[in-house]
């Protein structure tokens, strides 16, 4: 596994000296609280010996306040399939498609996270996995039914039959992706001593995802956000695999036609090497 | 050492794939058998997706049936007339088979129907198999011939064709029929399907032994070869990586499986692969009926999810 870390000390420093001028130059931003941070890498490669990756966030943060940050993946449609008893054994009976639904969800924070994000600010923002907008897909008539309306407790009783319905679904969903590690609970951001310069480790696993990520990073003050960045960072497989992949879907047919080729030649040629035994 | 399957989008340990595909080469080498019905299942076992298992195999198998094919024909065991029936019948089914395939993923049974089909018939072929060779067994040298020829409806079925090397004078669509439904196995299991084709050769059409073995690798090379090219443009499930991976080990381990299946004896050599058979099977239903831990699973959107 590679670790980010080597360096992000003169980085740090670098930061440090670049944000103190900014400021110094009057470069501040009328309304919000600054905060400045940046990845010790915008592209993770997924390459042959892939087995997960971290990437290191680091940033610095004027003024008082908690930082929480956002790891997003892209969002795509997801399928939730229960499986029923029929004849002894179990099979898929209920599909349920959901929209919106991103690929990777991390959140970690520089205190508990219940205890700088209230659950005012969750809902509103969309912080954390139950709050997230995740939508039932191909819904006709009016409104939307979404999961993290269908899973706030405080609903309990004002909510409609659809969402009753579909409440199983998304704590299924968030379950399935927590399981196979692709929601998680991020390392914490630690504050460096004077609570100016913070850092974080990003923990991708080995399963991750491609596509382009959101970093979202906030400063947290009084149940309030009263700063936030962004950063992009791609998910992308490089080398032999991406080639591999892309082909095989762009060029179908010759891909087929090459597995079928080289696996006649090894089979004719392994003839040929034990031919005579 | 860990490598990233590119179509599967797994990591896997090297070593892991290359031992699977040595036992079970050695297995194959060592019972005669094509071993596909061994390897989808234990690629399903160490996580690779069931559709991607079954492409995979396919793909697989076209090397393994290609030299077994090449030594039967040196001996003149291939009756390519039949071959060709069996084979037409085989694209037809295996063309039904991918459709199929493809249509199961999408309403999402594909993994019950995989599951279920390997339940049956691994189930109906083991037992017979250990009822087989527990009564050679039992019955030694003695017993009596059955019958070289038997006249029944089959018979009776319009387009008879003569097959020369098979010596024989039937209707075309018994081979037909029997070609299809290997098809249709070899596109929804991933296997080459002789555990199924060489019986009804010998009992249904009545083929010769000496020439059933290599006339049923004939079919698989190509039904297989076909099949692979099918799920790759429609499925986009033959992992190149995989394949190879499990090759390179099934070779070498057929060659040492071959070597050693000269010393044991033919019975013996069927009982233990009739119970490695209902091993599998055993498994397999094990998962159907026991109630999983968690009843709700993800799947891709079949409206098209991620990326």
């Amino acid at each position: 596994m590679r670790r980010a870390g080597t360096g992000w000390r003169a980085a740090m420093l670098g930061l440090t000296v670049g944000l103190a001028a900014g400021l110094g130059a009057g470069l501040r931003p009328a309304a919000a609280e600054t905060v400045i941070a940046d990845l010790s890498k915008r592209l993770v490669a997924i390459t042959t010996g892939f087995a997960g990756t971290d990437v290191l966030l680091f940033g610095a943060v004027e003024g008082k306040g908690e930082v929480v940050v956002v790891v997003k993946g892209p969002v795509g449609r997801l399928a939730v399939r229960r499986k029923a008893r029929v004849a002894g054994i179990w099979i898929n009976r209920k599909t349920m498609e959901f929209s919106n639904v991103p690929s990777f969800y991390s959140v970690s924070a520089s205190a508990p996270l219940d205890k700088v994000v209230p659950k005012a600010l969750a809902r509103r923002a969309g912080i954390g996995a139950r709050f997230l907008n995740v939508v039932l897909a191909r819904r006709r008539g009016r409104g939307r039914a979404s999961c993290s309306r269908a899973l706030d407790a405080d609903l309990a009783g004002k909510t409609t039959a659809t969402l009753r319905r579909i409440a199983p679904f998304c704590e299924a969903l968030i379950r399935n992706k927590r399981r196979s590690g692709l929601y998680l609970q991020g390392a914490r951001v630690r504050f460096l001593p004077g609570r100016k310069l913070f850092r974080t480790t990003i923990r991708f696993p080995a399963n991750v995802p491609v596509g382009t990520y959101s970093v979202l990073v906030y400063v947290v003050r009084g149940g309030q956000i009263v700063g936030s960045q962004t950063h992009p960072l791609r998910i992308d497989k490089t080398g032999v695999e991406a080639e591999v992949f892309d082909f095989a879907h762009r060029h179908a047919a010759f891909y087929g036609l090459i597995a079928v080729a080289i696996a006649a030649f090894a089979g004719w040629g392994a003839g040929q090497i034990f031919r005579r035994n | 050492m860990q490598i990233y399957l590119p179509i599967a989008e797994m990591s896997v340990d090297v070593f892991l794939l290359l031992g699977l595909g040595g036992a079970v080469g050695f297995l194959s080498g060592l019972f005669g058998v094509g071993g596909g019905f061994l390897m989808t299942p234990l690629l399903i076992f160490i996580g690779v997706p069931p559709p991607v298992a079954v492409g995979t195999e396919a793909n697989q198998i076209v090397a393994s049936s290609v030299s077994g094919m090449i030594a039967h024909w040196r001996r003149q065991g291939v009756d390519f007339k039949m071959g060709a029936v069996l084979l037409c019948g085989g694209l037809v089914g295996s063309t039904a088979g991918v459709f199929l395939f493809n249509y199961l993923r999408q309403v999402g049974q594909i993994d019950l129907v995989i599951s279920l089909a390997y339940v049956f018939f691994l189930g109906t072929v083991g037992l017979l198999m250990l009822l087989e060779s527990v009564r050679s067994a039992v019955r030694r040298k003695g017993g009596k011939r059955r019958k070289l020829h038997h006249h029944t409806w089959v018979h009776g079925l319009p387009f008879k064709m003569r097959f020369r090397r098979s010596k024989l004078y039937i209707s075309a669509l018994l081979p037909f029929a029997v070609g299809m439904a290997v098809g249709v196995l070899a596109a929804i299991m991933g296997v080459g399907g002789g555990f199924l084709m060489v019986p009804a050769m010998i009992y249904l059409i009545g083929m010769p032994t000496s020439v059933v073995i290599g006339t049923s690798l004939f079919q698989i090379t190509f039904v297989t070869a076909y099949t692979t090219f099918l799920q790759a443009t429609n499925n986009h499930t033959v992992d190149v990586f995989l394949a190879l991976l499990l090759l390179l080990g099934g070779v070498i381990g057929a060659q040492i499986g071959s070597r050693a299946g000269s010393r044991l004896r033919g019975e013996e050599l069927r009982g233990l692969l009739a119970l490695m058979v209902l091993a599998v099977c055993g498994k397999l239903l094990f998962d159907l009926i026991a109630t999983p831990d968690d009843l709700f699973s993800l799947a891709a959107s079949r409206l098209g999810g991620h990326r």
